[in-house]
């Protein structure tokens, strides 16, 4: 039933849909991760009219499927093209990519915040008193204290959520995107071979996770030398 | 192992509810028939979740024909195929085109329907101004219908066009269409006309049936059927329902109820109703 | 645009009715799906705590693959490859016919396979946090190996658990929206056919999401009472 010739065809095919699974996971993992730390930053301050939003932000995208959301973004708003085009976002509502690398961030930023939420609240509390005894801002505590350590304890956790984020690419094809996952469903329509599509299409998502689980479990190591030393 | 520990096995799948569909050696009493309930007026899912159509009535039509117990199922267009291979259902039905590629893969009866498939685009476009025309032009006929593509294309140029993934549709405008225009790829037609409403694509191509019964909602009356309709060729012999290649006995049967049901009128009558164009194939 | 109201009730033509059945084909199939991977991540967790190495391999295996792979892609595999499979069987127990999984099992199979992988980790997390005291004085007392998992060890570990497998269940709920491509008419396809049938997408994703939602929610207090329930009389540390 193995064909490494079929293989060996459809392999280069379904990597010709690489750089769009790349560029949707680069673009929407950087500006999720920008997103999280702003809104984890934001809810430090304990201010209702602040944190309430981003409470429910938080929830409403945690709480539904991101197949909803990529769906809701993309079909729903384009209903909604006379109001967009009025306030001059329908050339970003209107392209596939956008909507998805949208759907993403929106989705990770959700999440991320969470993670780096509780990573900053695992910063000892001794710390930062000490900071403010040297007499530091409370910027500059959060810039050289507070936040170094949050970022290396929270690596873990976000690099799960790196995963999942890399494989929510997948539902891009969805949208008429055109990444791995889709160039599978259009190789299957082609061949009706699903297994063996499916198996090459899973090692690529694999080979990628792996690359990117062991860069940062090596990224943890160079940032905890103490641990490594021990 | 013993025999009784393969006879416990069995009964325990058959316990957890595996349905089987059994190879027609002789003639089935009890078949499936597998559409796609997202392509109307072809077939479709109401509100209440029943599937209806012209190709729901055709069916239970042609198994009254064949005194044989039918179940209607729903299921994904590019899931058809390989489910269908594998035995999840014995029938489809779901305007699909009976093509030399499918055939290589599964069988087809004879067609039941032959319809012309065909762009639709905004009616101030530059395409759209030209109006529809009831033209219809054989793909494997070289001379007439490379002129009335090479005519659509310069019209079409750098426009983006939406097609339903694997269809023979998508192959059509890859095949004539790619050089000058953006392809984009749907699962259903019902998206690539939200997204034709929404303004995000300038034209969709499928069959014209199709084309226009959504034309005819509200939220289109500012679209437009654009160009001769397309049969033949890539298109093959025009919809067949769609059988395994072992399912010999199967499919004398469907050619029978289907022959009986072109010359009585049924498929007349049946798709003018529902598509208001008679599209009886021509024998 | 038509009347929300009238779309989303239970009057003729409301497609009310037809989402709250789906919720509840979403909620089962999630539930399902669970338990079914609850007896995977037990099972791969105990295979990463053994000592032998290819149990432990084939255990942390399973984990890499099916935490790698995008769910949807694991889904369609057990789609159409469950059904080959289960053909080739049939054949060689002598039966003739073909045999397909049912979108259900499919969904419950798959989700059960997903999430049997993350079960399994928060299961061996759990057990390595239970006290080693504990084991010791199962010892002690004579209780078998069975005796001591299942009055002991299981109860204690199932506090470790909890938290984890509140996020995994979450994960479950959400997952069970891609079973969705393989036709089952749970609550996103229902969304879906909805969305297309009426051309409303945004009232139907809204009215997924917003179900979803509460699913997610109300279950998720369910987790958190058990929690409660399975500290009860300890001290927090």
């Amino acid at each position: 039933m193995i064909d490494f010739a079929f293989f060996l065809e459809i392999i280069p095919t379904l990597l010709s849909g690489l750089p769009m699974t790349v560029q949707l996971a680069a673009a929407s993992i950087s500006i999720g991760f920008v997103m999280a730390l702003l809104l984890a930053l934001a809810q430090q301050g304990n201010h209702r009219f602040v944190s309430w939003p981003i409470r429910t932000f938080v929830a409403v995208f945690r709480g539904t499927p991101l197949l909803v959301q990529i769906f809701l973004i993309y079909y729903g708003l384009g209903q909604f093209r006379p109001s967009l085009q009025d306030m001059g976002l329908w050339w970003l509502f209107r392209e596939p990519y956008w909507c998805a690398i949208i759907a993403l961030s929106l989705n990770t930023a959700a999440y991320g915040s969470e993670i780096l939420r509780g990573a900053i609240k695992g910063v000892p509390h001794g710390l930062v008193e000490a900071a403010t005894a040297f007499g530091m801002s409370r910027a500059l505590t959060l810039r050289l204290v507070v936040l170094p350590l949050a970022l290396r304890q929270a690596i873990p956790s976000y690099s799960n959520e790196i995963i999942l984020m890399i494989k929510g690419t997948s539902l891009a094809s969805i949208i008429t995107l055109m990444e791995v996952t889709g160039i599978a469903q259009g190789l299957i329509s082609q061949t009706y071979r699903a297994v063996e599509v499916f198996v090459a299409a899973g090692a690529i998502y694999l080979a990628i996770n792996f690359t990117i689980i062991s860069a940062l479990n090596a990224l943890e190591i160079w940032l905890t030398p103490y641990r490594a030393r021990a | 192992m013993k025999i009784r520990h393969w006879a416990a096995i069995t009964a325990a799948f058959s316990m957890l509810g595996f349905a089987g569909t059994t190879l027609a050696q002789e003639a089935p009493k009890a078949i499936t028939i597998a559409t796609e309930g997202a392509y109307a007026p072809w077939n479709f899912t109401t509100a209440d979740g029943k599937l209806d159509g012209l190709e729901v009535e055709l069916a239970n039509d042609l198994c009254t024909r064949m005194k044989v117990q039918c179940t209607i199922i729903a299921q994904d267009w590019e899931g058809l195929i390989p489910s269908l291979k594998v035995g999840k259902f014995d029938v489809i039905m779901a305007s699909m085109f009976i093509t030399p590629k499918r055939l290589e893969t599964i069988d087809f009866t004879q067609p039941y329907a032959v319809d012309p498939s065909g762009f639709a685009v905004a009616k101030d476009s530059e395409l759209g101004k030209q109006g529809g025309s009831t033209e219809k032009f054989k793909v494997e006929d070289e001379a007439t219908s490379a002129a009335a593509i090479e005519k659509l294309k310069h019209l079409l140029k750098g426009k983006v066009v939406g097609v339903q993934a694997a269809t023979i549709n998508l192959e059509f405008v890859k095949k004539y269409f790619a050089d000058t225009v953006e392809i984009r790829e749907y699962k259903t037609t019902e998206q690539h006309d939200l997204d034709l409403a929404a303004g995000r694509i300038d034209a969709i191509f499928t069959q014209q049936t199709a084309l226009a019964a959504t034309l005819a909602k509200p939220e289109f009356s500012s679209f437009t059927l654009a160009g001769p309709g397309f049969v033949g060729g890539l298109f093959g012999l025009g919809t067949g329902a769609g059988l395994r290649k072992e399912d010999t006995e199967l499919k004398e049967m469907l050619n029978a109820a289907i022959d009986a049901a072109i010359a009585d009128g049924t498929i007349k009558r049946i798709s003018e109703k529902w598509v208001k164009t008679d599209v009886t194939p021509v024998k | 645009m038509m009347d929300v109201a009238h779309i989303l009730g239970f009057g003729h033509g409301g497609w009310g009715a037809a989402l709250l059945l789906a919720s509840g084909v979403t909620l089962s199939l999630s539930v399902f799906g669970f338990l079914l991977g609850a007896a995977f991540g037990a099972l791969a967790a105990a295979g990463r705590l053994s000592s032998r190495s290819i149990r432990s391999w084939l255990a942390n295996a399973y984990g890499v693959v099916f935490r790698g792979i995008p769910d949807l892609l694991t889904i369609y595999l057990l789609y159409y490859g469950g059904s080959i499979a289960l053909t080739q069987i049939g054949k060689f127990l002598g039966s003739t016919g073909f045999i397909g999984l049912p979108a259900f099992a499919t969904g419950v199979l798959a989700i059960g396979i997903i999430s049997g992988a993350y079960q399994a980790e928060v299961y061996r997390g759990a057990y390595q946090a239970v006290d080693r005291g504990q084991f010791d004085a199962c010892m002690a007392l004579g209780l078998s190996s069975l005796q001591s998992l299942r009055l002991v060890i299981v109860p204690q570990l199932m506090r470790h658990a909890l938290p984890g497998l509140g996020n995994v269940w979450q994960l479950v709920l959400k997952d069970s929206a891609l079973i969705s491509v393989i036709g089952l008419v749970e609550l996103m396809r229902q969304g879906q056919i909805g969305a297309g049938s009426t051309r409303e997408p945004f009232v139907f994703y809204i009215a997924a999401g917003a179900l979803y939602f509460v699913i997610a929610a109300v279950t998720g207090l369910f987790f958190r009472y058990s929690e409660a329930r399975a500290w009860r009389g300890m001290v927090h540390a």
